[in-house]
């Protein structure tokens, strides 16, 4: 066995804000308050990332979709949890005092169902000290429009025109997979004045009950995430990388310090990992060190220029 | 010993708290009751659970280590038995992640996340005197094992009363001790459901505090014989689970508060909190 490089070798700087490592968390992926109750005091001794990102919070509380919410797939699994959160309110009283009791930086994602809801959400944070920036969800729909905000350009360019001059706070904008074009999503983004872009968001999927032939997911549809969409996680972070200067946080499938390791060749400035934690609460930890490692034997990519026919 | 060893409890007791990381242990052994197999590990470093406890399990080879491949998260299995440094899990191989287990040979390597979620009540606050009534069915017998060991070390002793399928399934009944059994087809005990005892037992001496694992009608018939004469039922739940530690928000099971994450406040729920207990997607 090599000896266990230290994650402490990556610093890492994203808009301002220092970190230990490049491994953050995907939004919804883990929960640190209820991973407290199940692992007490020794969470904060060994957290797994450099910076945590919240689950998404909206206006009103909400309940989640009806169970089942979960399919697993070959390498993945399909989720339909529906946004369950207390609410903006819920949040500022419960949870924020908690997350900011956590040993990194927090980065909350925000969604709202109009850009006046959003709107709400990124000035109830503007001035909070505890929040080192601000992630929007732009996989909703706009009840006004019917368009999935973070699914055409001109959406996106509205929301985050709206909302960037609420706050002096690093905006990040997560983009959905389930676009025609997100390259073009993300320009519009940057040029609205994003400060960075997170991708991929989960791939929309649906299962059937295996006797019955009905829906098994209790949401109809869902979002597939794990080792099987990392192909397609890697493509559109080249493709985004591509079309913008903006830092990326990116995700899909990471499950070891080489999969980060592509991610950050292929622009990203720092890699969340999602699924994994499923199946190891310590997995972000285990691959910043394995990134560690692999920055030993070779150092930090430079741009890499991927060559089209 | 530190604290590891000892375990740090809460939720009144009920709920040994994890180590935050999965650890690698090795399989000691694998027997087989009938259509169970009882699979033993070494787990040195892993504090005591609770009964009622679960841990997720994966197989350290061929567990989703490559692309393409189930199973790929984790399995929730209660605990059947622990002894110092050492884990026992029941399974029966009904699926890609039971079937993976179920082949696993002692040297083995097998990836443990837990003790996990709040076990069952046993305090004698929670008994008041009453009897305590263990109802199991299936393979949903296992927690009621280191439930029975506990309350067998504690003095208070307990009545089990066990339904199966048949004869090749009631061969897990061993696992226990002074048990009362029930197939659907006859072949060992009573034949009918389990439930059938219960209604016995209740009529007989309703001063008892029930707790039950099994499957959803099972345990559905359970809530209802007890809601109808009082008695207070503890039910061990099921629900798919990606996590096991409230990460995934996957679990989640109505409640007459909503819904709540089976991984974090059960699987052991109070009866009265339910309005069923068929919970959509268990027993898949």
């Amino acid at each position: 066995m090599t000896p266990l490089a230290s994650a402490a070798d990556l610093p890492t700087s994203f808009c301002g804000i220092e970190l230990a490592h490049p491994i953050v968390n995907g939004s919804g992926t883990f929960d640190a308050i209820a991973a407290r109750r199940a692992f007490g005091p020794a969470l904060e001794e060994t957290f797994p990332f450099a910076a945590f990102v919240s689950k998404t919070v909206t206006l009103m509380p909400r309940q989640g979709n009806p169970p089942p919410r979960l399919w697993e797939l070959p390498g993945g699994l399909i989720n339909s949890i529906g946004l369950p959160n207390k609410g903006l309110a819920g949040y500022l009283t419960h949870d924020l005092p908690e997350l900011a009791a956590l040993p990194v930086p927090l980065i909350v994602n925000v969604m709202g169902f109009t850009r006046d809801e959003v709107a709400e959400l990124v000035r109830a944070f503007a001035e909070r000290e505890e929040v080192a920036a601000l992630e929007l969800n732009v996989s909703c729909p706009n009840v006004e429009t019917g368009l999935i905000m973070g699914a055409d350009p001109t959406e996106t360019a509205r929301l985050v025109e709206r909302v960037r001059p609420l706050t002096t706070k690093p905006l990040i904008v997560k983009l959905t997979p389930n676009a025609t074009d997100p390259g073009a999503v993300a320009a519009a983004a940057e040029a609205a004045g994003a400060d960075a872009l997170s991708l991929i968001n989960t791939i929309r999927g649906m299962a059937l009950h295996p006797r019955t032939g009905d829906q098994w997911l209790g949401g109809v549809t869902g979002g597939v995430s794990g080792a099987t969409v990392r192909a397609v996680a890697l493509a559109q972070v080249a493709d985004v990388a591509g079309r913008v200067r903006l830092p990326l946080v990116a995700m899909g499938g990471v499950q070891r310090g080489r999969d980060a390791d592509d991610l950050l060749r292929a622009g990203a400035t720092l890699v969340a990992v999602g699924t994994e934690s499923f199946r190891d609460p310590l997995a972000g930890a285990r691959i910043a060190a394995e990134l560690a490692g692999l920055r030993q034997e070779a150092p930090a990519p430079g741009a890499v220029a991927f060559h089209r026919p | 010993m530190g604290a590891a060893a000892e375990g740090l409890t809460t939720d009144d007791g009920r709920r040994t708290l994890a180590p935050p990381g999965r650890r690698r242990v090795t399989v000691l052994a694998r027997q087989q009751f009938g259509a169970y197999a009882v699979l033993r590990v070494a787990d040195p470093g892993g504090p005591p659970p609770r009964p009622g406890q679960f841990a997720m399990l994966a197989a350290v080879e061929r567990w989703g280590g490559g692309d393409g491949e189930r199973p790929f998260l984790p399995r929730a299995f209660s605990v059947l038995r622990a002894r110092p440094g050492e884990l026992e899990f029941l399974l029966e191989d009904v699926g890609p992640g039971t079937n993976r287990l179920a082949e696993l040979e002692p040297g083995d390597g097998l990836w443990v996340l837990g003790p996990l979620g709040i076990g069952f009540g046993v305090a004698a606050s929670e008994l008041a005197g009453r009897r305590a009534l263990l109802v199991g069915g299936g393979v949903g017998i296992a927690p009621l094992a280191i439930l029975q060991d506990e309350l067998t070390a504690s003095g208070a002793g307990a009545t089990v009363l066990l339904g199966f399928r048949d004869g090749l399934h009631s061969a897990g009944a061993a696992l226990l001790r002074e048990t009362r059994i029930a197939t659907d087809d006859g072949s060992h005990g009573h034949e009918g459901l389990v439930t059938d005892l219960l209604a016995e037992e209740l009529d007989r001496d309703p001063a008892a505090v029930v707790y039950a694992c099994g499957p959803p009608p099972m345990l559905e018939a359970v809530r209802v014989l007890c809601a109808e004469r009082e008695v207070p039922a503890q039910l061990a739940l099921e629900s798919g689970m990606a996590c096991g530690f409230g990460a995934c928000f996957g679990c989640v099971v109505p409640t007459r508060d909503g819904y709540v994450r089976l991984c974090l406040d059960g699987p052991v729920l109070d009866a009265d909190r339910l309005d069923s207990a068929l919970t959509p997607g268990a027993g898949h």
